[in-house]
């Protein structure tokens, strides 16, 4: 494997990594919102939510380009933000709205499976609400935590439209795994594509059997 | 009445016969930087043979994995041409039906008008983020691109400011959104009848790059296809010379 494929590597791991992490902090309150309110903005709000599962990811991506382009209706707040297209941190904002529904929606469900009872209990115990999230609710959602995390990581290894569509093909900025196999394909490279998608598979296949091993121990204790 | 009869048949027939040989169907593959020509070529062919050419777009390396894996094309239209050259080594293509198209040209093109000068200074005076290419390792006129910039003595000072799209039709949406202020595209997506279209342009002199020579090649599936053989002989022909060189396009 050359030093490129090496570096595809790292870098898919850690946007995969961070995409996932703030999605987890950004997801669980929308998530918890999602599950326990009446409000009328809740259809449209989880609809919205599911958006990204609808749009193929190049015509997602297309759209992202024109939208956070420095000319797009948000080119202002990227740029000051530092979000453009051909950056790390536009890939990581494009991969998180990518993988909004598979972080989010694993976690609505493992809240919404909690039901209201707990915390009833909770809250006679003097819990406070944020006591009771801590110890009751984090604790009792921890299988959807870890769907959502495989789920979202897994999701954002394997994105390939959206970052060719925004990416610009960077070494080290924007060069992630699955872009760096279609150039090998494109190129004729086959041998350097193969190498490649087997450590993807490998590397995929051990970590969703070892996140799977803990989520069936949960469960069984 | 048996005379009028059979004379109406008989001049019917022939007619009726040679109308179920010639109209015949070729499938295409064709080089995305292509596409715009190809259609206005597809129509021109039709009216000419009474053929239809069913017309699929893509990059030449996607096209080769397909092709060499069975893929029902009749004849491919690359953009370079070592990939028919491949493609008979191969065996999955004609030997001798290779033949030369259309030459392309490499352009330096911004969506702003004025941006770009004629002699191409504005890459020396390097006011700007993001220079967008073709991938070059994929695509020739990327590959062509990195020789321009090699030859100005500037690969080096602008390496980090490059932006690779997957392909030209790539690198022209990150120009024409305005993501990268400049890139070097084909001519033919911003040229009509000899003018730039949009924004503006310096057209990069054909000596400053290898030639980007765009291959035909007459696939094994389709030789014994009248309506291929149909196809590359109007490819060859005048009217589609003329045609393919309103886009901006070299042709012999």
């Amino acid at each position: 494997m050359s030093a490129e494929d090496l570096g595809a590597i790292w870098l898919t791991l850690k946007l995969a990594t961070l995409v996932t992490l703030l999605l987890l902090l950004l997801g669980t309150p929308l998530a918890w919102w999602l599950a326990r309110t009446r409000s009328p903005w809740k259809t449209p709000i989880a609809a919205l939510v599911a958006m990204p599962l609808v749009l193929p990811p190049t015509v997602m991506g297309f759209y992202l380009l024109l939208l956070l382009g420095p000319q797009g209706p948000l080119g202002q707040l990227t740029q000051a933000l530092g979000l453009l297209p051909f950056s790390f941190a536009g890939l990581v904002l494009a991969s998180m709205l990518y993988s909004l529904p598979f972080v989010v929606q694993p976690l609505q469900n493992a809240f919404a499976a909690i039901g209201p009872r707990p915390l009833e209990v909770a809250a006679t115990l003097r819990a406070s609400p944020w006591d009771s999230f801590r110890h009751v609710v984090l604790p009792l959602a921890r299988p959807g935590f870890i769907s959502a995390s495989v789920l979202g990581f897994a999701h954002t290894v394997g994105e390939f439209g959206v970052v060719l569509m925004i990416g610009g093909n960077i070494p080290d900025k924007t060069r992630v795994v699955s872009v760096q196999i279609y150039d090998h394909v494109e190129a004729m490279q086959y041998a350097n594509a193969h190498v490649l998608a087997g450590c993807l598979l490998l590397f995929s296949f051990v970590v969703l059997l070892i996140l799977n091993r803990q989520q069936r121990k949960i469960v069984h204790d | 009445m048996p005379t009028i009869f059979s004379r109406l048949l008989g001049s019917l027939l022939p007619l009726a016969l040679s109308g179920a040989t010639l109209a015949g169907e070729v499938q295409v593959a064709v080089a995305a930087n292509f596409s715009a020509p190809m259609q206005a070529l597809a129509e021109q062919f039709a009216q000419a043979s009474g053929h239809q050419a069913l017309l699929s777009f893509g990059s030449t390396g996607k096209f080769y994995a397909q092709i060499s894996n069975g893929a029902p094309f009749d004849i491919l239209l690359s953009a370079d041409s070592s990939t028919p050259a491949t493609l008979i080594s191969d065996g999955s293509a004609v030997p001798g039906s290779q033949f030369t198209y259309a030459s392309g040209r490499l352009v330096l093109w911004s969506a702003q008008p004025g941006r770009v000068d004629d002699q191409g200074a504005v890459l020396e005076r390097g006011e700007f983020a993001h220079l967008a290419i073709s991938n070059p390792a994929t695509a020739p006129y990327g590959a062509a691109a990195l020789e321009v910039l090699r030859g100005l003595g500037l690969e080096r000072r602008l390496k980090d400011r490059l932006v690779q799209g997957d392909s030209i039709t790539q690198a022209y949406q990150f120009v024409a959104s305005g993501n990268a202020e400049l890139g070097f595209i084909a001519l033919s997506q911003v040229y009509l009848d000899g003018r730039i279209t949009q924004g503006s342009a310096w057209q990069v002199p054909a000596e400053r790059h290898a030639a980007l020579q765009q291959d035909a090649v007459l696939l094994t599936r389709g030789q014994a296809n009248p309506a291929a053989l149909a196809l590359l002989e109007h490819l060859r022909s005048a009217p589609a010379k003329a045609l393919i060189a309103r886009y901006g396009y070299g042709v012999d």
